[in-house]
Formats: structure tokens, C-alpha cells, sequence
């Protein structure tokens, strides 16, 4: 393999007929640039997206109760009903593999009016009373002071963490919000700490926020034992997709639900979108590997055409080689490794060439800002090395027929080629 | 060292065969210097050919120093080549691309002997063609005679058992064709086999025998008086 009269003997061949050599290059150049391109675009397109789920447990599941659809049990039909604070530990009990459930109650909500009073300003606010666990299925950074504990919960504590954007809305530029109490219908907490989202599918609604103990909001606010929705999350390794069915028929034997009753139990599965939105984009990459993989297919025709004639020229200097003695296999070798030298060598160029445009493209994004739905195109090491892997395949079989047909040549035959 | 019995040879063109050789019987003792002589289309060529390996014969009997030749596959063929054969063709069939020292060094490489002392070794050989100080040059800057002693020299060069020349001079003119033939008398004087196919009569007595070729048979096989291409250069 690393013989250095065999690699002197493929350079000379190549560089002989150097344009030759170049424009047949060149199409091999082409295929793995397209390919390189196409995949970087498409998980440009996938970054963007994705980072409209932020980083949301997406392996989550919200559920909350409708009006019953059947009677059942003597109750009738349109009855409604509410998710009690013991159903939390019911589906504990019954489902296996989930990770977190949290139940949350909800004051405002889209056009609400103002709920929210501090000093002399007033605002439109979602106030949700949870359990500490929501922070890991809604991630969100504090940024000062400290989120809810079980302290909190366990006391009744009526205190508050608010968004930023509650806090550029009630609070002066250099106000610290921190130990200060907002009105909440009438009901006053202790702000103990601001957070911000990094999810930006929210935009600014999710900025605009307010979290409070969910056992102080349910006193508050006269919730009893009511539970407005519930967020519940699964292991990892186990979909929630999966388990979905079996929560829902807890609840609905629980509250004396029809088993068959479909809309009394609504619920919403994130990990199925976003399951949804992954098999996109696993076909957007199979359409760029399909269309690389075609136009890379002409360059590598390109180069069997190119060894081809390569080899006729040459039928000559195979023949007197035979002659001399050498065998067939080590011709056959030859035009195979000088195949393989040509389409990785003109393949690396291609890489080299669609990264730097990849390059550019990152570097204009970073000085246009961010743009709707695209963000940092870029290609993986893997996708690298499976680029060199399709290279060096395809050099080979390039190579393989003119290889073949060079040795086919019979040595009597090729020195009678005057 | 060359034994052939009754050999045949035909080639097929389109729907009529074309009998070229009609029964060779034909020995070479070790350290002969033969001509084989004919007018084109006598099957000479062929002859030599078959004795190259480079073409089998339909039916018949050949032993090279002692191994029977039958039914090769390319790989052996390309084996025994190397190690019994070293060929002179007329047309010089250097590699155009490699320098003198690195066509001669050629039957080496397959042969794997390590690169410098493949080196070392066609050296000398280039040297004994009188050539050394031509090794690095590419055969188009060679004259017709240098590049047949280059020839000679990388035919020389596996230390082969048998030399064939195929019209060895037929490319040259005749001050380089003495120069040549003297070559190959020397090689020749240190007890080297050679096989020599030609048309002319006066390289043709340079041998120590001739072999008349007609329409595929031997007709005339006989031992001459050599005469020296020496005296002539």
C-alpha cells in the first residue's frame, strides 16, 4: 500500500495529462459539494426549528378535563368535572416510568384583563400555581434571588417568582423587585425571584409570567382540591406516547368517566409533534444524501470514463509490464488505487470547498443577526467520514471495471499495438 | 534448457483457421546463441511467442529447464516470465515515463527485491550495456541503440534463464546493429542462453546456429561458424 514506486508511478499518470486530470476531478468536487451543502441546509433548517421547542422536556405531556360526552354510572351526559390534587399520586401509583407530574393551576390566560398590581402599575399576567418540578419541564434561568421549594409549598408561603418581562412592566430600570409584593388579585406575595426563558417560541408572553406555590395559589384563589391541568413528563427510554393511554384511563376510572368517552379527558402530546418535526427533517436529509449521492454518481462516471481511457492509452506499457513479469492482480491494483487516489483526492477538495461555504454563510448570519427558522448550517464529523467512506467506495468502483478491462488485455495483444 | 515436441499452432480468422505452426520439433541447449530465421508470415514470430509465454500452443510439448509449460494461469505465466525469460523486442518497448535506471529495474520489482538494492543492481547492469551515464535519462532523450541496450540490460537484469530477441536489430541501422549484436555475443560468451528471431543473414551468422523457418515447419537447422560483430564496430 505504501510503496513509494507505486505512488510515484500514480502521480506521474495523473499529472501527465493534468487537465484531463482536473476537469475529471472536478466532478467528483462537484457531487461531494452539492452533498455537503444540501446536508448543512437541511440541518440549518432543523436548528432553527428546533430552537422554537427550546429546551422544553419534549418527552412531556399536558392533560386537562372537558365536559363528559356519555352518561356513565347514572351520571349524565355533559357533566363536568375537575383533576383532584390525589389524582397526582394515583397515576404515580398505576403508571410506571414517569418522571415528573406536575399540577398546575392557571389564573389569566390570552387577552386576560389586568390581575397584577404594583405601586401605581397594573398588568395582564399567567399566574400558574406549581410544584419546584415544573422548572425541569419548563426550563427557565433564574436570575436572581431563587425559584419555589417544597418549603414553599409545604407552609402556604405566598410568595412569587416573576419574568422578566413582569418585571419590566411593574418595576423602574433600577428597582430590584426582589422582597417587594405585587398584588395578585387582591392578594399580596412576596416577590423572592425573576426568571428568564430561553424558549423563544413563547416570544415574550414567556417572559410574562408568574409563579407562585401551587398549595398558597389554591388558598388564594378558593381552588380546594382542584387541579387545572397537569404537565407530565416521562423517563427517558420510555415514550410518553406510549404510556398517555394508560394515564388517561386513570383518570377517567377515577372520575367515573365512559372508558370509551374520547373527549373528556383532552390532552396534548408534545413528544408526538416533535416526533413529527424529527421524521421531517429525517426526510429532508434523505433527500439531500439521494440528490448529493446522484450528482456525486456523474463525477464518479466521470472518473471510470477517465480510467478507461487511461488504461487504452496504456494497453502498450501493460503489455510490456506483463511481459517483464508482473502479475495481474498488481495492474489490476494500480488502476484501482490511482481510481481511489483521484476520487478522494477531488472528494476532499469538495469538502474543503462546501466548508468554507458554510463558513461564509455562519459568518454572514452572525453579522445579520438571527434569521426566521435557519440557524448555524453545519455538517458533523460523521457526516464527514461517511462523505470519505461514499468516496472511497465509489473510487473503487470507478476503478473496478478499466481495472478489470486492463488485465482482460492479453500481453501478446498489447504489445502488437504499434 | 528449450525442449519442444510437435508443436501446433493455429489462429482463427473469421471463418477459415490459419495453420501457422505445423509441428516444431526444436531443443536449445544452455549457453546456445540461436537464430531463427524466416520470411514474414513463416511463424517465427509465433514461435517466439509461445517460447515467451505470451501465447499457448494448441497441441504439442514444451519444457523450460526442465518445467513443463501447459496450461498456465496469467499469474503463473507472469511468475515464470519473470524468472526464466528477459525479452528484447525491436521496438525497444521501454516505458516511457521512467528513466533508464527505473526500466531496468523493473523485472526486479516484481520480482520484490528491496529498492536499493534493486537500485544498486540495474546499476550495474547499465553499466555493463556500457550506459551508466545515462541512468537518469527518459527514454526520449535515448538514441534507437541506447534504448535497445537499455532493453538488453532490463532483459538482463531478472538473470533469467533464457533470452528472446524479437528482430533485435530491426529498428536500427547497421554500425548500431554490429554494436548491438556484439552486446549480445558477449552476453552470449558468459554463457547465457539467447534465442534470437530475424530476417537478415548477416545478423543471422553472428549466431552459433540457424533455424530455418518455412510455412511452419523447420526446414533447415543448423550449426555455423560465428562470426564477431566486433570486428565491424
Amino acid at each position: 500500500m505504501f510503496n513509494r514506486d507505486r505512488w510515484q508511478e500514480i502521480l506521474e499518470v495523473l499529472t501527465k495529462n493534468a487537465w484531463r486530470t482536473i476537469f475529471t476531478a472536478f466532478g467528483v468536487c462537484w457531487g461531494i459539494f452539492i452533498l455537503i451543502v444540501l446536508l448543512a441546509a437541511g440541518k440549518g433548517l432543523e436548528n432553527g426549528i428546533k430552537k422554537d421547542f427550546g429546551d422544553i422536556a419534549t418527552n412531556t405531556m399536558f392533560m386537562w378535563t372537558r365536559a363528559t360526552t356519555r352518561a356513565y354510572e347514572g351520571l349524565p351526559q355533559g357533566r363536568r368535572f375537575e383533576f383532584k390534587i390525589d389524582d397526582v399520586q394515583a397515576i404515580r401509583d398505576n403508571v410506571p416510568n414517569l418522571r415528573f407530574i406536575s399540577p398546575r393551576n392557571q389564573l389569566g390566560g390570552f387577552g386576560g384583563n389586568n390581575n397584577v398590581v404594583h405601586g401605581i402599575r397594573t398588568g395582564a399576567y399567567n399566574v400558574y400555581g406549581d410544584y419546584p418540578e415544573i422548572i425541569n419541564q419548563d426550563p427557565m434561568a433564574v436570575t436572581s434571588g431563587r425559584f419555589l421549594n417544597y418549603n414553599d409549598i409545604n407552609e402556604k408561603r405566598k410568595v412569587a417568582i416573576i419574568g422578566l418581562g413582569v418585571q419590566n412592566d411593574l418595576y423602574d430600570k433600577d428597582e430590584d423587585p426582589l422582597g417587594t409584593y405585587i398584588k395578585i388579585q387582591g392578594v399580596n406575595f412576596l416577590v423572592i425571584g425573576t426568571y428568564k426563558k430561553n424558549n423563544s417560541g413563547g416570544g415574550e408572553e414567556g417572559q410574562k409570567e408568574i409563579f407562585v406555590p401551587f398549595t398558597s395559589f389554591s388558598q388564594a384563589f378558593n381552588r380546594g382540591e382542584d387541579v387545572g391541568w397537569m404537565a407530565i413528563t416521562a423517563n427517558d427510554g420510555s415514550s410518553i406516547s406510549v404510556l398517555k393511554d394508560k394515564i388517561v384511563s386513570v383518570m377517567k376510572e377515577r372520575h367515573k368517566v365512559h372508558p370509551e368517552d374520547t373527549r373528556a379527558v383532552g390532552y396534548f402530546d408534545l413528544y408526538e409533534q416533535y416526533n413529527r418535526v424529527e421524521s421531517l427533517f429525517g426526510a429532508l436529509k434523505a433527500v439531500a444524501y439521494i440528490v448529493g449521492i446522484m450528482v456525486l454518481l456523474s463525477g464518479i462516471i466521470g472518473v471510470s470514463n477517465i480510467m478507461l481511457i487511461v488504461v487504452k492509452e496504456r494497453t502498450k506499457e501493460i503489455g510490456i509490464r506483463r511481459a517483464l513479469g508482473e502479475q495481474p492482480w498488481s495492474i489490476k491494483k494500480q488502476i484501482l488505487m490511482e481510481s481511489i487516489f483521484l476520487t478522494l483526492i477531488s472528494g476532499m477538495v469538495g469538502i474543503i470547498f462546501g466548508s468554507l461555504v458554510i463558513f461564509g454563510i455562519n459568518s454572514l448570519l452572525d453579522s445579520v443577526g438571527p434569521v426566521d427558522m435557519f440557524m448555524s448550517p453545519s455538517v458533523s464529523v460523521g457526516v464527514v467520514t461517511g462523505a470519505l467512506t461514499i468516496l472511497m467506495v465509489s473510487g473503487l468502483l470507478a476503478g473496478f471495471i478499466p481495472a478489470q478491462s486492463a488485465i482482460r488485455v492479453r500481453p501478446i495483444e498489447a504489445l502488437r499495438t504499434e | 534448457m528449450i525442449e519442444i515436441k510437435d508443436l501446433h499452432k493455429s489462429y482463427k480468422m473469421g471463418s477459415n483457421s490459419l495453420h501457422v505452426l505445423k509441428g516444431i520439433n526444436f531443443k536449445v541447449e544452455e549457453g546456445e546463441l540461436v537464430a531463427i530465421m524466416g520470411s514474414s508470415g513463416s511463424g517465427k514470430s509465433t514461435l517466439l511467442n509461445i517460447l515467451g509465454m505470451l501465447d499457448g500452443a494448441d497441441t504439442g510439448e514444451y519444457t523450460l529447464d526442465g518445467v513443463p509449460i501447459k496450461d498456465l494461469s496469467e499469474t503463473k505465466a507472469a511468475q515464470y516470465r519473470n524468472k526464466f525469460l528477459g525479452f528484447i523486442f525491436q521496438s525497444f518497448n521501454l516505458i516511457n515515463y521512467k528513466s533508464a535506471l527505473e526500466n531496468v529495474a523493473l523485472p526486479l520489482y516484481y520480482q520484490k527485491v528491496p529498492r536499493k538494492e534493486r537500485q544498486e543492481k540495474a546499476m550495474q547492469y547499465l553499466d555493463r550495456v556500457g550506459l551508466k551515464p545515462w541512468a537518469s535519462h527518459h527514454p526520449s532523450e535515448l538514441s534507437g541503440g541506447q534504448k535497445q541496450r537499455v532493453a538488453i540490460a532490463r532483459a538482463m537484469a531478472a538473470e533469467p534463464k533464457v533470452l528472446l530477441a524479437d528482430e533485435p536489430t530491426g529498428a536500427l541501422d547497421s554500425k548500431t546493429s554490429y554494436e548491438v549484436m556484439d552486446l549480445i555475443q558477449k552476453i552470449n560468451d558468459e554463457g547465457n542462453t539467447i534465442l534470437v528471431v530475424t530476417h537478415e543473414e548477416d545478423i543471422a551468422h553472428m549466431c552459433k546456429r540457424i533455424v530455418h523457418l518455412k510455412d511452419g515447419v523447420i526446414v533447415e537447422d543448423k550449426k555455423i561458424e560465428q562470426v564477431r560483430a566486433g570486428q565491424y564496430v
